[in-house]
């Protein structure tokens, strides 16, 4: 192996057009050395998935401050699934009250990030679960 | 894990040959890292006669390559094609880590099953970005791209290099970059086949397609004595649409240019070959020798005696190049 960086899609989902949130998580995660594609506002769960796929993340990472997290979460999971893709893991932010984030991460959500959260919490998160999953030989 | 990506280099070709997107998804991740995988995926969907048109979009940040790429794309879509798209952006070299932002301008393709988009991060310290994206179109050419854009910062030669691997090369500005005009001649402008003066509708347009049209002029006479394409500038104002169904009927006419008759074309060919193998060779020897870290201990050694003052560090490579060029190692 001669590089095995992470790659992860930020995406911002929804109808909301606040990407600040999201901006400044990209630029965490390009500083932790992650390869970033971040894909702007306006973003349809089919567009993202598909754009997870071009680009064989590892991760897709959500940002949804509009209230609709819900169902976009469960859209973005069930066409990747649907694309034999279910093995890219799906994370979130935004504003997501806790008991929905329980729901999220029963459906198979891997974590939820609320405001405030620091960004060195994601980036941790991120690091393990791609070294569990190197190691589980799944890649 | 629920993945189905095809897992062995077999499978994964058999996959990439049958447009399988995932497929040829993780065919470009192979090839980016630059694993000995990847290199043998590349040797079963290598194919001797190029099928793909090889177009390069460079220029500095700024002028609008990503919308110009999207709205090229459309215009190849609307006529007839496949298209693949490589979006080349710069890696931090402090973190390793990149932001690969080229598709917020590429909304329009989304959802477009003839169109297939990679970010790719320049990555490599060695220099091989040239033999990466070569290689990533290879695979694209192979599942079925018959055309194929490459979009990179026309900054370094790591990115020249990129360029001059590619058909067409089209050398995008803005009215704002007369300065930089100046800077580029030695290098970026010759690898113009097609100007694009994008955001044409701004102030200064006019002059610096006047500047562009100066240096095309001066080369004229040189070129034509040796049969070569003569450049040509295009207007465009790509957010708009403007100026891009010209521009690709220049791509065409440069195409059709190559393929004029079966002995340039076939030149054209032993060319690309020469400089193909070079390049391999070259970033394969630096990787294999040079980032195995067996010259480290050569290092210690010959640095010690040059802080002693025993040798200077020319001399010292001097003898082992030598002895490595007559066959011998770093012993003795």
């Amino acid at each position: 192996m001669n590089e095995d960086k992470i790659r992860i899609l930020v995406a911002k989902p929804g109808l909301d057009g606040h990407d600040r949130g999201a901006k400044v998580i990209a630029t965490a995660f390009r500083d932790a050395g992650f390869e970033v594609v971040y894909t702007g506002l306006h973003q349809t769960p089919e567009m993202i998935v598909e754009a997870a796929i071009q680009e064989d993340v590892d991760i897709v990472s959500l940002s949804i401050l509009s209230g609709a997290h819900m169902t976009l979460f469960a859209r973005v999971l069930e066409l990747l699934r649907g694309r034999r893709a279910g093995d890219i893991h799906v994370i979130g932010g935004g504003i997501i009250p806790e008991e929905d984030a329980a729901k999220l991460r029963a459906m198979g959500v891997g974590a939820i990030f609320g405001p405030g959260t620091p960004t060195t919490e994601p980036i941790e998160y991120i690091r393990k679960w791609h070294a569990a999953t190197r190691q589980a030989g799944s890649d | 894990m629920t993945s189905t990506v095809p897992q062995g280099i077999e499978d994964l070709a058999a996959g990439v040959r049958a447009g399988d997107r995932r497929a040829l998804s993780r065919a470009l991740s192979w090839i980016e890292d630059e694993t000995h995988q990847g290199r043998a995926l590349l040797d079963r969907l290598y194919s001797p006669s190029p099928t793909a048109h090889r177009v390069g979009i460079t220029g500095p940040p700024g002028s609008g390559k990503s919308t110009l790429t999207c709205e090229l794309t459309r215009a190849i879509r609307s006529h007839e094609g496949t298209v693949g798209v490589l979006a080349v952006d710069p890696t931090s070299p402090f973190t390793g880590g990149a932001i690969l932002g080229d598709r917020i301008r590429m909304q329009a393709l989304a959802q477009d099953p003839g169109v297939f988009i990679r970010s790719m991060a320049t990555r490599g310290s060695l220099g091989g970005l040239a033999t990466t994206t070569y290689g990533a179109s290879e695979a694209m050419e192979a599942a079925g791209c018959d055309w194929i854009l490459i979009e990179t910062v026309g900054v370094g030669q790591s990115e020249m290099d990129v360029v001059e691997a590619v058909d067409t090369t089209i050398v995008v500005l803005v009215p704002e970059s007369g300065d930089s005009v100046q800077a580029m001649k030695a290098g970026l402008l010759e690898a113009g086949d097609l100007f694009v003066i994008n955001k044409f509708d701004r102030e200064g347009g006019d002059r610096i397609e006047k500047e562009i049209l100066l240096m095309i002029e001066l080369e004229r006479d040189r070129r034509a004595s040796k049969n070569e394409w003569q450049p040509r500038i295009f207007r465009t104002i790509a957010t708009r649409g403007e100026g891009i169904e010209a521009l690709r009927g220049g791509i065409e006419e440069h195409r059709a240019f190559l393929w004029r008759d079966p002995e340039s074309w076939s030149a054209r060919q032993d060319l690309r070959v020469a400089q193909r193998l070079r390049t391999l060779l070259r970033d394969r020897i630096l990787h294999a020798l040079w980032a195995s870290g067996r010259w480290d201990p050569w290092i210690a050694e010959c640095g010690r005696r040059v802080r002693e003052g025993a040798a200077s560090p020319y001399a010292l490579v001097d003898d082992l190049v030598a002895r490595l060029m007559a066959g011998k190692g770093t012993e003795g």
